[in-house]
């Protein structure tokens, strides 16, 4: 508070010869504000409505759109421009306490109704029937826990837990060092061709790998490349994604999350690479020290913040993957994973009581990594 | 030393370019793959692997029926369509709040400031599955009744994405000179102008780094899509996921389909990799 009232100093100074005006209100502007804001929420609202009950008014999805972007944008700027109104209809003392949460409250509203709100419901809902109805106490997670598919899934989880991160963040710190040797036109061209992926959905590049996994009967050609590599290699064709020795299915579709997010990962920890002090390494190499001893003593200390942010990243990526799997083999095969149990159950066969006491299970999960970020955001702080 | 000089006077590396460019080769053969495929015919593609219409391209059988039969039979085009209507205000709603959160998170003190953002960085980690019960009653027939609509998912790509974009920007914000800030205000602008005159057009590059991050992440999205769209206002990535699950007759629209999926994102991808490395450094973090 203290430092907001020597910020409006100034203002204040200026209005010496009126020392009412602090506490005056202005009431036009206080109307005009709140009748701003209705009616902009009032019309929004049955706009929005109209485009999903009377499409027919619009002609066509395309006019919808571009109505939608221009008010739905245009709106939230009016409805600024009216709270802001509201705000400075407010006499002065108030109005400069109250601004900030104009401007804080309508985005973190979103956030409370999206996401906060969503969480303790969640939990409250995993505690109740299947059409949240009614409470039967622990029966869904006695129920989860019961059941081995839950299992199996937590331990496909944690097995693309381990193995995921890890790999992505070995994989992008190699790409970044042997890029960063190449010719700006090589690194350019090189790193553009890996980061590509990142621009793919979960569902297109599961048909992409779906052409690489396919299976033709022996006899016939094989259309899938791992197969075709595989029997001019000697082998018997193979139906991949259906071999369950060895984690070799879940190890496939990993495969595709790794194609996936190796770009990002290369991109962060090539910047963080970039940075590391040429003179450093110089030192390095004048004490004698090896190109391999430079890479692991010299620059991946130096790197380490990065390497810790991409692995938090990828692993909250694996934590939820879904996608994939679901397309692929939805969870047959022994590659079930927690977020297509929850899905089916959500969907499939709406138990909503057992897919949000799965989802709290997630939630713990999670719990330390909100820990480190925030631990993470209060170190960077310090340091700014 | 034989080693020849790059233009910039540093050392040619003949393993990193030799490992470089095996690496460079196996994450664009298997797009390669599709890209191929989806020109074969029906025939062609299931009895020989599309390696060898790449090297035989004169004894392959060429086609753009595929792309014809994705776009119309199998109705990609509405897809595609109920896509980008979902895509850019679900990418330009979530900017325009937190724009305004981001500010005062920046330039002001208040109460419960550090609480509040605390809050928003512990949010972007709790996985958004957390939020489909909840929000499936919230805007279903037993609350609002607009589940199935476009401004269901606008709604929810909004909250979902609205602690990075604020998390993001004010990160940008907080390199921006506070001297501009302070000057604007004795010079008598209030916070609403500086921010709409001062503010907003130098975050310009951090608000088309988020942006393009996060229409990619709505264009890209199943779950959302598939839970809260009815079908005829499905996005393109919800009709491809039911394209793979169709055996025998139209699996050679799959490539197609998949390919028509992808344009979007990749001229995106193209055109704007400079933001969206620059959102991502900026550390993007989602749930």
């Amino acid at each position: 508070m203290t430092t907001d009232t020597s910020a409006a100093a100034p203002r204040r100074k200026m209005r010496a010869d009126d020392p009412g005006a602090s506490l005056r209100a202005n009431p036009l502007k206080i109307a005009i504000g709140i009748l701003g804001m209705v009616g902009i929420v009032w019309g929004l609202a049955n706009l929005f409505l109209a485009f999903g009950y009377y499409p027919q008014w619009f002609g066509n999805k395309f006019i919808i759109g571009v109505l939608a972007i221009v008010v739905g944008v245009g709106g939230a700027a009016l409805l600024f421009f009216f709270l802001n109104m509201f705000v400075e209809g407010l006499p002065r003392r108030l109005s400069e306490g109250a601004i900030p949460y104009a401007f804080v409250l309508p985005g973190l509203f979103f956030v409370a109704l999206m996401l906060i709100y969503p969480t303790f419901q969640s939990i409250n809902y995993s505690f109740a029937n299947s059409d949240s109805t009614a409470y039967v106490g622990l029966q869904n997670y006695r129920t989860i826990f019961a059941d081995p598919e839950f299992w199996k899934s937590i331990v496909n989880n944690v097995l693309w837990l381990l193995i995921v991160p890890a790999v992505v963040v070995a994989f992008g710190v190699i790409v970044a060092v042997l890029a960063d040797k190449l010719s700006p036109t090589g690194e350019k061209a090189a790193k553009s061709l890996i980061f590509l992926p990142m621009a793919i959905s979960f569902v297109g590049a599961s048909a992409i790998w779906g052409l690489v996994y396919a299976f033709n009967n022996p006899g016939q050609a094989q259309t899938g490349l791992l197969n075709a590599i595989w029997v001019g290699l000697g082998g018997e064709p193979q139906t991949w994604l259906q071999i369950e020795t060895a984690k070799l299915n879940s190890i496939l579709l990993m495969v595709i999350l790794i194609w996936l997010q190796v770009g990002f990962s290369m991109v962060l920890l090539s910047s963080a690479i970039k940075g590391v002090p040429e003179d450093t390494i110089e030192a390095a190499r004048i004490d004698g020290a090896s190109e391999l001893q430079i890479f692991f003593k010299v620059i991946i200390p130096q790197i380490r913040g990065t390497i810790i942010t991409v692995f938090v990243t990828v692993f909250i990526t694996v934590l939820k993957v879904f996608d994939i799997v679901y397309v692929t083999t939805n969870g047959a095969y022994g590659t079930n994973v927690i977020a297509n149990l929850f899905f089916n159950k959500l969907f499939a066969s709406s138990e909503a009581g057992q897919a949000t006491a799965i989802v709290v299970v997630l939630l713990i999960a999670v719990i330390p990594l909100i820990w480190f970020q925030i631990k993470h955001f209060k170190d960077e702080e310090a340091s700014r | 030393m034989s080693r020849s000089l790059m233009k910039d006077g540093r050392p040619r590396s003949p393993f990193s370019m030799a490992t470089m460019a095996i690496l460079a080769l196996l994450w664009t053969i298997p797009t390669i793959g599709l890209l191929v495929t989806s020109f074969r015919t029906r025939d062609d593609a299931a009895t020989s692997g599309w390696w060898t219409a790449l090297f035989n391209p004169f004894q392959a059988e060429w086609t753009t029926s595929n792309y014809t039969g994705a776009w119309t039979g199998a109705d990609l085009s509405s897809g595609f369509i109920n896509s980008i209507v979902v895509a850019i205000p679900a990418t330009v709603i979530p900017i325009m709040f937190a724009a305004f959160a981001a500010y005062a998170f920046t330039f002001m003190d208040f109460p419960f400031k550090e609480l509040f953002f605390l809050l928003i960085i512990a949010v972007m980690v709790v996985p958004i599955q957390v939020a489909f019960q909840p929000m499936l009653n919230i805007l279903g027939p037993r609350g609002l009744g607009i589940s199935g609509q476009y401004i269901a998912v606008w709604l929810l790509h909004t909250g979902f994405g609205m602690p990075l974009c604020i998390y993001t920007l004010r990160n940008y914000m907080s390199t921006l000179p506070r001297s501009i800030v302070e000057s604007a205000k004795i010079d008598g602008c209030s916070h609403f102008q500086t921010f709409w005159r001062l503010v907003f057009p130098m975050s310009i590059p951090a608000i088309a780094a988020f942006a393009t991050l996060q229409f990619l992440w709505v264009w890209n999205d199943l779950l959302i899509a598939k839970l809260f769209l009815k079908s005829e206002n499905t996005t393109v990535i919800v009709k491809l996921q039911q394209l793979l699950g169709t055996q025998g007759q139209g699996t050679e629209l799959l490539t197609a389909g998949a390919f028509i999926s992808m344009i979007v994102p990749m001229i995106v991808f193209f055109s704007l990799q400079r933001f969206m490395v620059r959102g991502m450094t900026s550390g993007a973090v989602k749930g």
